[in-house]
């Protein structure tokens, strides 16, 4: 990590900008889980249920009433409401 | 014989209960856990020389303390010690299938693994090491296919293998050695401070850096505990400066990262994803224009099939009921005892095997739907609307559709819902829908006062139900379930095809539950209320005179704000209890309609012949819904069979002029449209009552239901009545 090199926060902005909330992933997107904002039970249940760190998802469907979304996620599909897929941070690959 | 005592784990829509099923047949009890709403199965069979006992574990993804489900299973694992667990495990799925896996063995679970849909996995290109698997866990892994025995026997070996010498696996995950080195500094603590704890120390070292509620509870409540809690606590906070999030996070990292080692070297995942033939029906099932159609499709099929095609077989059994309590009459001869029998007993009876075809029927389309794995996507489909709507999950719907047909079935069908604070919630509201056997009072009211508005007043009713469901459901998402309503993190699992042999399993066992729970509680109040009937001795059933009459009586001023304080109508809503069709019957006997085809009348005997089945005082709501409506003859449970010629002439009671006129006396206009709310919405009737007791484990809920629904039936009923007189309605 070179903090003297001026394009290092360059960089720093190009890889932020590339990470999004999973529900603002449109269906066909897919990318790497990176972080969960917030803590509780659902964080939990969500990570148990394959959203850990460094986990593929993939955006397959959205509900016909525009929520919930349905997700591809170590090798299953699992559906969640978008009010609990912002949390997850996921990196656009 | 010996006896091996085995639990079956593993993740939901995994062939966990076809496998049960398979090795038990139908020595099988359903239950509940003690003191739990979560469902209990056991079952035996025998195996060379074994007695084989199996309890069937919930169906969990993990075991924290995330759902009451997760917690009877770990509580089970810990203070039971089964001799084996088979975990069940799907072979394309395995990643997030061995999380469990994992976490049973932490706990030192006695293990086989029985890899489950091997073809379907092979189909996808997965390539399994099988061998390779059960050395890297250290436990039997066996190939099955739960649905058609292979691997049967290879699997049962193993079980008994493991039986004899148990395989020990606790020390086998690995999470890295930062949290390894503290598991083990915290594990040292336990075993010296509360060794007496059932479970491995090691496990419960590591719950507490995860910060299990249930386990740190249980170590307070040891009052030996506060070193390890304290140290627990500094540990915790050194792993949150380390990983820089909470301990228990890492923890489930490292566990994802064993599973993701163990398939490293044990599978070969297809390269490329193809498109599956769960994926194109998924396109047309949850299309966005196609989608809600196709649900409502399904939803109207299983409507008809289960209160349609289960209609003659319900009037089958009025006809059958009927004649037996004809038979016992001629017998017999009038009296006590033939009255207790016939009006009391056989009618109680009736009042429970009436519901079994449509209960049969929906248990049998409600298992076809989940095992193929459609529910799931009907609640995907619909979750927006009854979220946004009622802040339920999109499960709800199905009970809610199935409650307009009778609430009982709707009731049962709220067990498909995880939550249980959905499904409470669910139970409370679904009997606002209005069911088939509120018809006939509608018909007979309206063919007395709103002949020219028939469509609008039925209508208004079944809307006053939906929006009065919608409020209460709000109310009580504020008060008493108050905090945030479920998540829906649900699986789609891949359509499979649902086994005639489960769905039949499944239907009958729901069903025997059924006769067994509720009959008995319908049976009881049924004889309870003809004994308040029929008493004291020597007065005319249901008369004034009797207790029941008495009673209505004391309490008719209760009804009078609402616009019906005479004693009839207080009577029949007495009687509506039963069942809300009742209502009709009773103002037939009340009136003396149909005397002329009785000597005795009472509430049971309809208004039109005496041939007619007498038991319907003790209801069939969901029968005759369709013939109800199209005959306009509600309260004739089986007009078919009493078309055949008989001496005396048929009259339906909104026909019958002299019965019309005598509820046109009782009521005016504004106060019968007050009565129709009333009936609508007030307590719910005796089964549905039984169904939520069975349902909930508990009285409280039945008890809430009639108390709730009576205060809101009348608070409405109240508004109407007075609110039309104030607008110079009569």
């Amino acid at each position: 990590m070179d903090l003297g090199n001026p394009k290092f926060f360059e960089r720093m902005e190009v890889i932020k900008s590339m990470i999004n909330a999973l529900n603002e992933l449109k269906v066909g997107d897919s990318g790497v889980v990176v972080s969960y904002k917030g803590k509780g039970s659902l964080r939990k249940h969500l990570m148990e249920m394959g959203f850990v760190r460094g986990a593929n998802v993939e955006v397959q469907r959205v509900a016909p009433l525009g929520d919930p979304i349905e997700v591809k996620v170590k090798g299953y599909s699992i559906s969640l409401r978008k009010e609990e897929a912002q949390y997850i941070e996921i990196e656009i690959a | 014989m010996e006896k091996i005592r085995i639990a079956l784990a593993g993740n939901p829509n995994v062939g966990k209960s076809t496998l049960f099923n398979s090795l038990t047949g139908m020595r099988q009890h359903v239950g509940n856990w003690p003191g739990k709403t979560v469902e209990y199965k056991e079952g035996t069979f025998n195996y060379d020389e074994y007695e084989i006992e199996v309890i069937d574990l919930p169906g969990n993804y993990s075991l924290t303390a995330y759902s009451m489900e997760e917690i009877v299973s770990r509580d089970y694992i810990v203070d039971e010690h089964p001799d084996v667990i088979v975990n069940i495990v799907e072979a394309a799925n395995l990643e997030r299938n061995l999380y469990l896996t994992v976490q049973m063995m932490e706990l030192g679970a006695n293990l086989v693994l029985a890899l489950n849909m091997n073809k379907a996995a092979d189909e996808k290109g997965f390539k399994i090491d099988v061998d390779k698997l059960s050395q890297l866990l250290g436990i039997p892994v066996v190939r099955i296919e739960a649905v058609d025995d292979t691997g049967r026997e290879e699997l049962l070996k193993s079980i008994l293998e493991v039986s004899k010498s148990p395989n020990n696996v606790i020390d086998r995950v690995e999470y890295g050695s930062e949290i390894d080195e503290h598991i083990e500094q915290l594990e040292k603590l336990v075993k010296e401070d509360i060794s007496e704890v059932d479970a491995p120390s090691s496990w419960t070292a590591l719950k507490l850096l995860e910060d299990d509620s249930e386990v740190v509870e249980k170590i307070r409540e040891s009052g030996r505990g506060q070193r390890v809690l304290s140290e627990a606590k500094k540990i915790r906070g050194h792993l949150n400066n380390i990983f820089g999030d909470d301990a228990d996070a890492a923890i489930t990292d490292a566990r994802y990262g064993f599973i993701a080692g163990l398939i490293q070297e044990s599978v070969k995942k297809p390269k490329i994803d193809k498109v599956t033939r769960s994926d194109l029906i998924d396109r047309i099932v949850t299309h966005k224009y196609w989608g809600i159609p196709i649900f409502l499709l399904i939803m109207w099929i299983t409507f008809q099939i289960t209160f349609t095609i289960g209609a003659p077989f319900q009037d089958l059994i009025d006809a059958g009921m009927g004649m037996l309590g004809d038979a016992v009459s001629a017998g017999l001869g009038e009296g006590f005892l033939t009255s207790f029998l016939v009006d009391g007993l056989i009618g109680g009876v009736g009042g429970v095997i009436v519901f079994i075809p449509p209960i049969f029927l929906l248990f049998f389309l409600l298992a076809l739907l989940e095992d193929s794995g459609y529910l799931a996507r009907a609640a995907f489909v619909m979750d927006r609307f009854m979220h946004k709507t009622i802040g339920l999950h999109g499960k709800s719907f199905i009970p809610m559709i199935l409650g307009f047909g009778c609430a009982v079935p709707g009731i049962m069908a709220t067990r498909t819902l995880e939550n249980e604070r959905d499904r409470f919630l669910t139970m409370l509201i679904v009997p606002f829908m209005s069911c088939s056997a509120r018809l006939p009072v509608y018909t007979l009211i309206i063919a007395a006062f709103f002949v020219a508005y028939q469509g609008t007043v039925l209508f208004s009713l079944y809307l006053l139900g939906i929006v009065v469901a919608v409020i209460i459901a709000a109310i009580f998402k504020n008060t008493i379930f108050k905090g945030k309503s479920a998540p829906f993190v649900m699986e789609l699992p891949p359509y499979r095809r649902p086994t005639l042999k489960g769905s039949l399993i499944h239907m009958w066992e729901r069903g025997v539950l059924f006769l067994r729970k509720m009959g008995t509680i319908i049976l009881g109040v049924s004889i309870l209320i003809w004994a308040l009937s029929s008493l004291p001795i020597g007065v005319e059933y249901a008369s004034q005179d009797s207790v029941t009459g008495q009673i209505g009586t004391t309490i008719a001023p209760v009804f009078a704000p609402l616009g019906f304080g005479e004693w009839q109508a207080a009577v029949a809503v007495f009687y509506g209890f039963l069942a809300k069709e009742v209502v009709v019957s009773t103002f037939g006997i009340l009136y003396g309609v149909g005397e002329e085809a009785s000597d005795e009348p009472d509430p049971s005997e309809e208004a039109s012949s005496g041939e007619a089945p007498t038991e319907e005082a003790s209801a069939e709501p969901a029968s005759g819904e369709e013939v109800a409506a199209q005959e306009a003859s509600g309260e004739e449970a089986a007009p078919e069979e009493e078309a055949a010629p008989e001496e005396e002439e048929e009259v339906a009671p909104e026909e019958d002029q002299g019965f019309i006129s005598a509820i046109q006396g009782l009521f005016t206009p504004l106060s019968a449209y007050a009565f129709l709310v009333f009936v609508l919405l007030y307590i719910p009737c005796l089964a549905t009552l039984a169904a939520i007791k069975r349902e909930t484990n508990s009285w409280r809920w039945p008890a809430f239901s009639a108390a709730y629904t009576f205060v809101v039936a009348y608070i409405v009923s109240f508004i109407v009545y007075q609110g039309g007189s104030l607008l110079g309605f009569a």
